[in-house]
Order: structure tokens, then C-alpha cells, then sequence
């Protein structure tokens, strides 16, 4: 019942002391001692979230730099892997986006940053899931041409603060925070501290992701803590808050057998790339394009109280196997549970009555529109 | 009425040969936010280690083993509506099952209060 406690040979954050002193359950993910709650617990935690802020430590995520001669040759190094278009990224701008295998599978999902700053022109940085730095980094090591180089990040910490209240508490530190749209991103100092801060994150709501020196994280996190609208969460409220948001976790949701348009990603793929093509696997997710994948993942509202998990088979009523769940769990915010899995597409309507099988037992369920909550980013007034 | 604790983290009370059978205060603590109880049928019998119980919190599902041989007799539906009460008053009013035991021998492989503290001092 209980989780492991902390073996030595897990690789600590550079807020891996605050951790402990804010009374952390540290449990081990990707390598790393992470806190999954913190003694209010995953409930409070993830509502907190919704209602004012929540700062996340997610420095066990991967930050690194593709560097060429110019943003040309560098956005086109990364097109040759991904499907989304990098070469039209304005600076300042951040994207999501997928590197694929050669079959169209997804290698791993991460963000892309444009540096806003004329001297950094030909950078690009990216931010890739703990679990795929390895995989990722060969990848680009074998694939990058000669002039575009990577160079790893590991001097600095990740800190995401998440909430309707996130970019004021952030402003009242670094000023330069609140100009941002989402999905920008830049340089600026946070109490003198040269930080990069991009308004986006994985809740679904307004926020920031701070990337800030090592040896300053502690120092940072514990002046946006000292904030009142501010509460420490752990992975597991990271967790219920991005699947009410609709949004993937690589390793359960998308995987190296998914494609892009199987996860219901195509917002990635921008209308240059899907017509050109020229990213690995190609020739197939251009046909999944034209006539539709054959399996694809849809979300999930229970009729009852009793959760489906990651695993449980999808049914029809009639009994047909159609599926299997990918994440499911309680949504607090809703006060119920929810879950995303794959369909045979035939079956991937809305509405749809199926079962999730739990316990041997089935659970009715319809298939439902996501994100399941409302997301909320941030929209810059325009003039 | 004598309360006994097993390894698995449940509360018995036992009088005569019906125990009231629950989650200790140290499971709840590990488990956080209960959002479902899954009961057993009144009438089912069980053997010592079946599973009797399902607890789904926010993060994962655990399952609740019958510590001992016995029918269940009552279940606590209130937790089928409240779930959360298996947080706030784990030992009391949070009782999952009670039993008819077939086997009072078995008694005798739980742990007293004292023998349970020492036991999670230990984890």
C-alpha cells in the first residue's frame, strides 16, 4: 500500500532539500526523488491549482539548446524529425511538438522555444520528459547535421507555477512576466536573477515555466512560496490537473506505437508540414490525414464514482473490445472520474456508450469532448 | 471487545465472533484522498487474504484483504456516498466490513495496538 521510500541512487532536484522540508511523500520517477504530495494532500493540492497557484518542480525534465549558423538551418534540422512547422516559429514564440520514428511513431513530445534575442539567433531550446532525455538526445545526436549541435542544460532547475494567480505572483518578482502571451517566452530577470520564463505549463491553466540557475532555484521557489496564493504541488495533482486539461503523458497516452493523429494531435502539425510532409513517417500520417487512423484516442465521463484506470479494456455494450484505457483517475475538479484511452475510430464519437472494465466489473462510460475542464490560457487583449 | 491490527494495515475489533473490520489511521495517511470504496456483497464469504475491499484514492487503487475466515454480515454503505470519511475518522465511523468469523484461532497472527505501532515504526 504504501510507496518505496527514497532509494540512494536516485538523482536528487536542486529543490530536492525544500522538498523535504515542505514534508514531501518523495517517491522515485524517472530516475529522479520527486515529491508526489506534499502533507495537504493530491485533493487540495490540484484544487489550489485551479483556484489561485501551484508551484511544481519539474527540473527532472530535460533542457537543452539546438544550436546552428541561423534560425533557418536550425528549425530545419528539427523539421526533418518533427512534423510541426519550426521554421515560421516567431521569436519569442514557443510550440509543442512530437519527435517521430520512422514508422510515425511518437519518440517523445516536448516544447520548442524561439529566443526572442537577435544574438541567439539559429537556437533553439527544447524541454523533453525525464523519461526520453536518452532516447531523445541520441536521436538528435545521430540525426542533427553536422552544423547544428546540441548542447545540454544541466545547470539550471525547471519550476512551473500553474494557476489563475500564477503570472501576478510571478510579475510581483519578474515585472517583465505579465507582458507575455501565451506561449511567449524570453529572458528577464526574476529578483535579479536572470531566468528564462515562457507562459505555458501542463494544467490547463494560466501559468509560467521558469528555467532559472541551479543554485537559486531553492531561493526562488521559497520567495514565490512565501506568497500566500501559493501552495507547493506534487506529481500527483501534475497528473489529475493535466488529464482534466485533455493532455497527453508520454509513456501512457502517446508512445513510439501512436502517431500524431492517433493521440488527437494534429494542432502540431501545421498546414505547411501536413502538405509537404518531409518528417519521418510521413507517407503514413499523410494517409492517416486523408482517410482517417484507424484507432484513435478519444476521453471519457463515468456515469458513476468509481474510477478506470490506465489498462482497463474499453468495450462496447454489446461486449466487442474496441479499446484500452491509457490514464484515467479522479478528476477533483469535477468531482468525478474520467479517463482517455484508444478506440477503433468506427466507435470514437462523442457520446458513445461503452464500458470500462474494472475489476472484471464494467463501468458505463460515453465518450466525451476534452479537455474535460475548461482550460484556461491566457488571450492578449488586442488593440 | 478486543482490537487487533494486521500487516495489511487493517483495524479489527472483535466481539464475540463478529469483527468490525477497517483501515488503520497509518493506511489512510498513505493512501491520501479517498475518492471510492468498492464493498463486498453481504453474504460473501471470504479466507484470510481475500479481497474484501477495494479503496480508489485521487492516485491509485488499493486493495482491502479480509484478515480473517468469515461471512460478511454488514457492510458500511456510508462510504459508498462519502468515501472522504475513510480520511477523517479512519478507526470509528469508517468501517468497511463486518464479519462473522469462522476460524477465532486466527486471532492469534494479528498484532495488538503496542505490536502495530512497532510495526509502522519500522516501515
Amino acid at each position: 500500500m504504501a510507496e518505496q521510500a527514497t532509494a540512494s541512487d536516485l538523482l536528487q532536484t536542486p529543490l530536492n532539500d525544500l522538498h523535504v522540508e515542505l514534508g514531501a511523500r518523495m517517491v522515485s520517477f524517472a530516475g529522479f526523488s520527486m515529491p508526489v504530495q506534499y502533507p495537504t494532500g493530491i485533493m487540495t493540492e490540484h484544487l489550489h491549482t485551479r483556484e489561485h497557484a501551484g508551484l511544481f518542480d519539474v527540473s527532472h525534465m530535460g533542457q537543452a539548446w539546438l544550436i546552428g549558423p541561423d534560425h533557418e538551418t536550425t528549425a530545419r534540422a528539427l523539421e526533418a524529425l518533427c512534423p510541426s512547422n519550426m521554421v515560421e516559429l516567431k521569436p519569442g514564440r514557443q510550440r509543442y511538438t512530437v519527435l517521430l520514428n520512422e514508422d510515425g511513431g511518437i519518440v517523445d513530445d516536448l516544447m520548442v522555444t524561439r529566443p526572442l534575442a537577435a544574438e541567439r539567433d539559429g537556437q533553439l531550446f527544447i524541454v523533453v520528459n525525464a523519461s526520453r532525455k536518452d532516447v531523445d538526445y541520441a536521436l538528435l545526436r545521430d540525426k542533427l547535421p553536422d552544423n547544428v549541435r546540441l548542447e545540454l542544460v544541466e545547470d539550471r532547475a525547471l519550476i512551473a507555477l500553474q494557476g489563475p494567480e500564477a503570472v501576478a505572483v510571478v510579475a510581483s518578482h519578474a515585472p517583465a512576466a505579465a507582458e507575455l502571451g501565451f506561449m511567449d517566452a524570453d529572458f528577464m530577470e526574476l529578483d535579479g536573477i536572470d531566468c528564462h520564463i515562457s507562459r505555458s505549463g501542463y494544467t490547463g491553466e494560466d501559468g509560467v515555466e521558469m528555467s532559472v540557475p541551479a543554485g537559486a532555484a531553492e531561493a526562488i521557489a521559497k520567495a514565490l512560496l512565501a506568497d500566500e496564493r501559493v501552495k507547493p504541488i506534487g506529481l500527483g495533482a501534475r497528473d489529475s490537473l493535466r488529464m482534466e486539461a485533455g493532455l497527453c503523458l508520454y509513456g501512457h497516452d502517446l508512445d513510439e506505437t501512436t502517431s500524431p493523429v492517433e493521440g488527437s494531435i494534429t494542432f502540431a502539425m501545421q498546414k505547411r508540414r501536413r502538405e509537404e510532409g518531409g518528417f519521418p513517417g510521413a507517407a503514413h500520417i499523410q494517409k492517416e490525414l486523408a482517410e482517417g487512423p484507424s484507432r484513435v484516442r478519444v476521453g471519457f465521463k463515468l456515469d458513476g464514482k468509481a474510477p478506470a484506470r490506465e489498462g482497463a479494456e474499453i468495450r462496447l455494450p454489446d461486449g466487442t473490445v474496441i479499446g484500452t484505457v491509457t490514464s484515467g483517475g479522479f478528476a477533483p475538479t469535477m468531482g468525478a472520474p474520467i479517463a482517455m484511452g484508444y478506440v477503433d475510430a468506427a466507435h470514437s464519437e462523442l457520446g458513445t456508450k461503452v464500458n470500462l472494465v474494472v475489476r472484471n466489473r464494467e463501468l458505463p462510460a460515453q465518450v466525451a469532448a476534452m479537455p474535460f475542464v475548461q482550460q484556461r490560457y491566457y488571450r492578449k487583449p488586442k488593440n | 471487545m478486543t482490537t487487533y491490527y494486521s500487516k495489511d494495515h487493517e483495524w479489527i475489533s472483535v466481539d464475540g465472533d463478529v469483527a468490525t473490520v477497517g483501515i488503520t489511521n497509518y493506511a489512510q495517511e498513505q493512501l491520501g484522498d479517498v475518492v471510492f470504496v468498492e464493498l463486498p456483497e453481504v453474504g460473501k464469504t471470504v479466507s484470510q487474504g481475500d479481497e474484501a475491499a477495494v479503496v480508489e484514492s485521487v492516485k491509485a487503487a488499493s486493495e482491502v484483504y479480509a484478515p480473517l475466515d468469515g461471512e460478511v454480515v454488514e457492510t458500511n454503505g456510508t462510504l459508498e456516498d462519502e468515501p472522504a470519511k475513510v480520511n477523517e475518522d479512519p478507526e470509528g465511523a469508517a468501517w468497511f466490513v463486518k464479519m462473522k468469523l469462522s476460524n477465532t484461532n486466527q486471532l492469534s497472527e494479528l498484532l495488538d495496538a503496542d505490536g502495530y505501532k512497532a510495526f509502522i515504526a519500522e516501515l
